[in-house]
């Protein structure tokens, strides 16, 4: 069979030049079973060594390769060039980020949001138990579903409000502050809410679910945030109805 | 050096796939449920008026433009419900131990079933 090609049309930006972000297309050989990344990585090391971006496991568990292909939010290691061929594709750094370097983005501002919402068990206690905290299964899954993510940051790629909102929380955020709530292990909600509770938290949400739809570790933050709002809402009726009470 | 690039979230975002489409009908959807509140309202102020002034709000109402309004309210509402009612059970799962309820048991125990039982009220009140 005659060596098929595809195009890689791929967002090019350097922060120290003066020209504007380009797109530069690259001729890639095509194979049923190769993926973006794939893809990306032949171009670094057979056409063009000076293209960055992030990448390390292959294998969809690292979160690094996120980015926009053909304008979605995928990670790379996970979106087959089969499914494309032979139109080209396009690969872009993840919107709502600030970027880099051609498809490598700016993770200082999703880092410190991650670090807002305390994710650590939190006790009341000071010293901690001799022996371990028990959990039924029953227990555990409250909130298993929300700790298999990745921080691939897809799901900030794909909600409208961060544009808008841009201190938003945003979708892992919320849903990592929403795991550690669930946990029966934990008794740090009420710190949580005071991140948790505001516009620039849970009720900038207007439920677009787009989050949850790309998310590739099946995590439902639009789930988390939803709830977190119902949480949050008993929290304020409880502190409104009940003010002596602990909040 | 210039330093990291902010990019724009596209403007058109709402027409870019079908899920974000769905979305923005469903909150244009909310107008007509309002407005149809508003319009309620003023409907009982009417009512209160006296049967001179209700009359004449009823005979407005048969004018086909009017109907063709409360036809385009009803669709609105029933696709705001009923996509609401879908949503239920992502918003409020429901757990027995380690499983949780399938979306299609909550979302007819707890949007459904409810809607039908208030609307079969309705319904009796009105046609008794």
């Amino acid at each position: 069979m005659a060596n098929r090609m595809i195009t890689l049309e791929v967002f090019r930006y350097s922060p120290e030049g003066d020209d504007e972000a380009t797109f530069q297309d690259y001729l890639v050989p095509y194979h049923e079973h190769w993926v973006v990344l794939d893809a990306l990585n032949w171009i670094k090391d057979h056409a063009d060594g000076t293209l960055s971006f992030r990448w390390s496991c292959r294998m969809g568990v690292c979160g690094s390769c996120g980015m926009m292909v053909n304008g979605e939010p995928k990670l790379t290691c996970a979106v087959f060039l089969k499914d494309y061929y032979p139109s080209p594709i396009r690969v872009e750094p993840l919107i709502n980020f600030p970027v880099e370097r051609d498809l490598v983005i700016s993770m200082d501002d999703f880092l410190a949001k991650l670090q807002a919402v305390k994710p650590w068990l939190i006790r009341e206690e000071e010293e901690p138990p001799a022996d371990e905290y028990l959990q039924t299964p029953s227990q555990l899954a409250q909130y298993q579903q929300f700790s298999m993510c990745i921080n691939c940051m897809l799901c900030y790629a794909a909600c409208p409000e961060i544009e808008g909102i841009p201190d938003f929380l945003g979708p892992a955020a919320i849903a990592l502050a929403h795991r550690y709530n669930l946990d029966s292990r934990d008794q740090g909600q009420s710190q949580r809410q005071e991140v948790l509770g505001g516009e620039e938290a849970v009720w900038g949400c207007t439920f677009v679910g787009e989050c949850t739809a790309v998310c590739p570790k099946n995590v439902d933050p639009a789930g988390a945030i939803q709830q977190a709002k119902v949480a949050s809402t008993k929290d304020w009726y409880r502190h409104v109805l009940l003010p002596w009470g602990k909040r | 050096m210039r330093g990291p690039l902010r990019r724009p979230f596209p403007r058109d975002w709402f027409v870019r796939n079908g899920a974000y489409r769905r979305f923005m009908i469903r909150e244009l959807t909310s107008i007509f449920v309002g407005g149809y509140i508003v319009f309620l309202l003023v409907w009982l102020h009417q009512l209160g008026q006296g049967p001179q002034q209700y009359h004449a709000l009823v005979e407005t109402m048969r004018h086909p433009l009017a109907v063709m309004l409360h036809v385009l309210a009803l669709l609105a509402a029933l696709y705001h419900s009923i996509t609401w009612f879908n949503l239920t059970p992502i918003v409020m799962p429901l757990r027995i131990g380690e499983d949780r309820l399938p979306n299609a048991v909550v979302a007819i125990a707890m949007g459904y079933l409810p809607w039908v039982a208030v609307s079969g009220a309705i319904l009796w009140g009105v046609l008794r």
